[in-house]
């Protein structure tokens, strides 16, 4: 892909959000990558998942090791062909990564807004990305795309703005969270919050930062991203200097999720990982239909690829058949693969050959015409 | 596009009502799909557990869902399709009754295609004693994913046994029609049957 630079854009107009408050202006920080086609018919919108950014593909110019998270993905010949697709990479309304957020000057206290910034949707994000399009001139994406959260994202976009995009592909997703999801959510939220440097979420205030807090919400979450059976084969039970029988790091196991968690705790911010993971506890598209989801789906035009991975236990192949069922209701075109794959939820961001495959084989199709 | 055409799918597409829904089990690379799709404008989802096949499809523009026949067909409404086809899998199905009353109560109608184990040929290997190998049935006894395989009188004892209400039968060799002792000549057979009234 070569180096990308990020590109900011502002928007005067107030946002209004699901919770009833509004943004009165914001900031989105975005990546481009291939060219708009002379009928501005070929984009495709990337949406990312916790703790990714708009920084999808390639290199920043300041930094060798920073590679887009999804660069295995999208590029030059790559399943999301960028010598065909022009694509689009945003961060994220509520992020640390540049664009508008808790860690942004709030203008009616010209302090950082942490704590007061509202929690956002996905719906939110996707009205907020909506905008970004307006301001490209892209009436209508050949494809929007994203794993897990990103996956939600596209969903939301069939459902809220079905005249403007082609295909939806919901990798690794669920249409909502289970209880579960909830619960390991709650803890990683629990950890942050009980920081003494979280300060009520005003720690900006305060020159810290509740790192201890983000780092065991990050350890939390990041046993959900892997297989018990990835983890068994990775780590085992293999000890790093014998038994020292004492509470130290002794397991491999435990290491690597202290430097997961440092590593993340690094360049994380803490009041956008408690509003993502309620962004995700509070993403049900059924729950205005009476968790009828064939209902919720109905408004939706485009073509579908929805995409689970065996071994994912944080949202299985099942809510992913959910998803698939509810569109079969509605007679929408959708494929389904499955795929066989060991890491677990993760797998969504690897090159498993099947998965890159069938989204190749996808995207060759993008230009044909939706019947409405 | 790239897919093969066999020998039961013109028949099938007879068979099918302009724009009908129809639900194609064991669609391998979407062929069936994409024919019925040209050709009478049919709307429906192929279901295939084989990865290559699964790509085929996609690659094919047919909606193919990923799964496992022999779980039934729990991610489908009943009747929720016109029409319900499993083309030359029956008889490498293990549930094999399950399947067929799951294609009951999803379609109105079902069509099942088989190879005929009856057909004179594979007969006179079995009278000279070997298993047969034909064009319709190429495997060898070792390597066969055919482990259910049946003659044409069979399968009519089956949907008789069962009440089932055939609605045509049509029993091809060298994808013409046979009509004179079919379960002799004919070496693909062609059901197309639904509930009977009582069920």
């Amino acid at each position: 892909m070569g180096l990308v630079t990020p590109q900011r854009a502002a928007f005067a107009t107030p946002l209004a959000l699901r919770s009833g408050a509004s943004l009165p202006a914001f900031e989105l920080v975005y990546e481009t990558y291939g060219t708009l086609n002379a009928t501005r018919s070929n984009a495709i919108l990337v949406c990312h998942a916790l703790n990714a950014s708009h920084h999808v593909a390639g290199l920043h110019a300041s930094d060798d090791e920073s590679e887009g998270w999804w660069d295995n993905m999208v590029g030059p010949g790559k399943p999301v062909d960028t010598d065909r697709f022009f694509v689009v990479g945003v961060n994220n309304l509520g992020s640390c990564f540049g664009s508008t957020g808790p860690a942004s000057i709030n203008p009616a206290t010209a302090k950082p807004w942490g704590a007061d910034f509202p929690i956002v949707t996905v719906e939110d994000w996707v009205d907020a990305q909506a905008r970004l399009a307006d301001r490209l001139d892209i009436a209508r994406f050949a494809a929007v795309m994203g794993g897990s959260l990103g996956g939600m994202q596209a969903l939301a976009w069939a459902i809220r703005y079905p005249q403007r995009l082609g295909r939806a592909l919901v990798i690794a997703a669920a249409p909502n969270l289970s209880a579960q999801n909830i619960a390991f959510n709650e803890v990683a939220r629990a950890a942050i919050m009980t920081d003494p440097d979280f300060h009520a979420g005003h720690y900006y205030d305060h020159g810290v930062k509740p790192l201890r807090g983000l780092r065991v919400a990050r350890m939390v979450g990041h046993i959900t991203y892997i297989s018990d059976e990835q983890m068994g084969e990775r780590f085992g039970r293999q000890l790093r200097d014998g038994l020292n029988y004492s509470f130290a790091p002794e397991f491999e196991i435990e290491s690597y999720l202290r430097h997961q968690g440092e590593k993340f705790a690094d360049y994380f911010d803490a009041n956008t990982y408690l509003g993502i993971t309620k962004a995700l506890d509070y993403f049900d598209p059924a729950s205005a239909s009476g968790g009828d989801l064939a209902q919720a789906l109905s408004p939706a035009r485009c073509r579908f690829l929805v995409i689970a991975f065996t071994t994912d236990w944080r949202f299985s192949p099942a809510r992913s058949r959910e998803i698939v069922k509810a569109l079969v209701d509605n007679r929408r075109d959708v494929c389904y693969a499955e795929i066989v794959a060991p890491h677990g939820h993760d797998a969504f961001l690897l090159d498993t050959p099947q998965y890159h495959a069938i989204v190749r084989a996808y995207l060759a199709r993008a230009d044909e015409p939706v019947a409405g | 596009m790239s897919y093969s055409t066999r020998a039961d799918f013109s028949t099938i597409a007879g068979w099918i009502a302009a724009n009908a829904r129809v639900l194609d089990l064991g669609c391998g690379d979407g062929s069936l799909l994409a024919y019925l799709h040209a050709s009478r404008g049919a709307f429906g989802y192929g279901i295939e557990i084989d990865d290559a096949g699964v790509l085929a499809s996609i690659g094919n523009g047919v909606n193919v869902i990923q799964s496992d026949l022999e779980s039934g067909l729990a991610g489908f409404d009943s009747r929720s399709f016109d029409s319900v086809i499993l083309s030359q899998t029956l008889q490498a199905m293990r549930h094999t009754e399950q399947i067929v009353l799951e294609m009951l109560r999803v379609g109105r109608e079902a069509i099942v295609t088989f190879p005929n184990f009856g057909y004179w040929a594979h007969r006179a290997q079995v009278l000279r004693g070997r298993m047969p190998v034909s064009t319709n049935l190429p495997y060898q006894w070792y390597d066969t994913p055919n482990i259910h395989l049946c003659t044409v009188a069979d399968f009519d004892a089956f949907c008789a046994a069962r009440r089932f209400q055939v609605l045509e039968r049509v029993v091809l060799h060298d994808a013409r029609r046979v009509t004179v002792l079919p379960n002799l000549f004919g070496s693909l057979a062609i059901y197309r049957f639904r509930q009977g009234d009582a069920a």
